[in-house]
């Protein structure tokens, strides 16, 4: 089998009553560029922070990079880089020494690339962390997360904050980390980011996940989106959603079978029509999200 | 020992403006001492005739015209209140404030187990206690030979170290309620320390109410008693050991199962 780098079996955890994951699972094989698909709420970070050691599950299993996340902690946070989405720091210190000390916790000398990973984010090192903006603040944060060279990268929202040029160069060290063979383990809302840079993704929704593929396959649903220009009437669509008509312009996403649509639409009088594959945006919102039924 | 000397470095303005204050109250007392003496016998006398008041604070048992009298109990409020609510401080503050200040984080998803980071947060807090009390002791000690009195060795080292143990014994329970909080927890720690030092001033006010000076810590950090019988109250003591102790081992406990904010 496979090797892999994250692997949750039926992983549980409650906060009191409040659902965090029920019965999670979710498998990451070494290497991977694995997206992690949710809306907020919907138990990203509490999937992450139980596989991290920082909360304890109720039940189920966890491993990471083959390591039990109950008694193997401490070697798996040795070889994991971690991310986490609201980073804080200490205050009064500078950037500099907040890496120092983040290198020194793990008992290693990471000046080098330390340097190198602030030379291509443009972090200035003498800065106090406290007087940065959110932006460069996240910065100092993929540098610890980086710094030590990890097996398994683990980013929980990265890129809120930094600009569109940074996120670029954000995602070029990633892949050339992912080349180099570190797993990268993305969790986002932000779609784009996993359609544009992920292999694999899993959707998660209401503490479980409920579809996990190549990102091509979970977008590469049978659904197009049709746009017309014509009458149609909702009511000969049963398989439409997401109906919007603008003007004459009548627009919606189409799962059924195709040749019902083509024989329905041969029916009525069209100027214009475009079908098209729809974003994984669009998938998720209307086949995974809440009122959508599992495509 | 790199999260040891962060914690320090975190830690050492409040750490020197504690020092400072309690170090600059004790020595000013004992400059003006040479001043007050002659004035004290009076004073003395009419301490002796304020029946409550003066047992409150052991004044009853003390001769505020000796040296040791007088900073028996200027050393007792002082040293005592002034290093109870540091240690208190210090103690609460220890866990809590990660997850108060958002980078538990980050600390916790370093290589290190959970009893590693509770030992090295207690060191640096008993680190701490130690460096006030050294310098503290250190100004007193310099304060008499300064004023010219003859240093009363054994009763100023009792004294101080019984206050050093009673702010161990503060911190130790204060951190290990400090591994059961998430917001911080300054009221509960200050809180705690006042109520602990009120405890023992009711215990010297009713005799009924005497075995609360086994609870406090302040019962065996009592200047009259250690003053008038020469040592540190052994039963009390152990007591108070067994508290600190108690808290260290909830600490470990608490903090090594605890799910982090």
């Amino acid at each position: 089998m496979e090797k892999r780098a994250i692997a949750a079996e039926e992983l549980t955890k409650f906060y009191g009553k409040a659902r965090g994951i029920d019965h999670l699972n979710l498998s990451v094989g070494e290497g991977e560029f694995f997206g992690f698909i949710g809306p907020n709420g919907a138990g990203k970070s509490t999937t992450i922070r139980t596989l991290l050691g920082l909360i304890f599950p109720d039940s189920g299993k966890g491993q990471v990079l083959g390591l039990d996340i109950g008694k193997d902690k401490k070697e798996i946070l040795r070889r994991v880089g971690y991310l986490p989405s609201d980073n804080a720091f200490y205050t009064g210190m500078k950037v500099k020494d907040a890496l120092k000390l983040s290198a020194g916790l793990r008992g290693k000398n990471c000046n080098v690339r330390a340097a190198e990973l602030c030379g291509r984010l443009q972090l200035d090192t003498e800065k106090k962390v406290e007087d940065l903006s959110f932006g460069n603040r996240k910065k100092v944060g993929i540098v610890c997360a980086l710094q030590h060279d990890p097996e398994l990268l683990i980013l929980d929202e990265p890129t809120g904050g930094l600009d569109p040029l940074m996120q670029h160069e954000f995602f070029d060290i990633l892949q050339e980390r992912n080349r180099q063979g570190a797993t990268v383990f993305l969790s986002s809302h932000v779609l784009s980011e996993i359609q544009r840079h992920c292999s694999r993704a899993a959707i998660i929704r209401e503490g479980q996940v409920i579809a996990c593929d190549s990102v091509e396959k979970l977008a590469r649903s049978n659904a197009r989106r049709v746009t017309l220009q014509g009458t149609v009437r909702r009511e000969d669509l049963p398989g439409a959603k997401d109906w919007t008509e603008i003007g004459g312009t009548t627009s919606f996403l189409y799962s059924g079978d195709i040749n019902e649509l083509v024989r329905m639409l041969s029916k009525t009088e069209i100027r214009d029509l475009t079908i098209a594959e729809p974003d994984l945006e669009e998938i998720i919102l209307h086949y995974y999200g809440k009122d959508g039924e599992q495509a | 020992m790199t999260l040891i000397r962060h914690e320090l470095k975190q830690s050492w303005k409040s750490l020197a403006i504690w020092t400072a204050a309690i170090g600059a109250f004790i020595m000013t007392c004992l400059l003006i001492w040479p001043e007050m003496k002659g004035q004290m016998q009076g004073i003395s006398s009419l301490f002796s005739s304020m029946g409550a008041f003066t047992a409150a604070f052991g004044m009853d048992t003390l001769d505020f015209g000796t040296l040791n009298g007088f900073y028996g109990i200027e050393c007792g409020n002082i040293l005592g209140i002034g290093g109870a609510l540091f240690a208190a401080l210090a103690g609460i503050n220890a866990l809590a404030k990660e997850e108060k200040d958002g980078t538990a984080e980050l600390l916790l998803t370093h290589p290190m187990s959970r009893a590693k980071i509770v030992t090295d947060k207690l060191i640096a807090v008993l680190l701490q206690i130690i460096a006030l009390n050294v310098v503290v002791y250190l100004l007193a000690v310099g304060s008499m030979a300064v004023i010219g009195e003859a240093v009363p060795w054994k009763t100023v080292s009792l004294l101080h170290l019984a206050y050093f143990l009673l702010q161990i014994e503060i911190a130790c329970i204060c951190f290990g309620i400090s591994a059961f909080l998430w917001k911080g927890g300054m009221g509960i720690g200050l809180g705690l320390a006042i109520a602990l030092y009120f405890l023992n001033i009711i215990a010297n006010l009713s005799d009924k109410a005497k075995v609360l000076k086994y609870i406090t810590p302040f019962g065996y950090a009592e200047s009259s008693d250690i003053i008038n019988n020469g040592g540190i109250a052994g039963d009390k003591l152990l007591i108070g050991l067994a508290l600190a102790l108690a808290g260290i081992g909830i600490a470990y406990w608490k903090y090594s199962k605890k799910d982090i904010r």
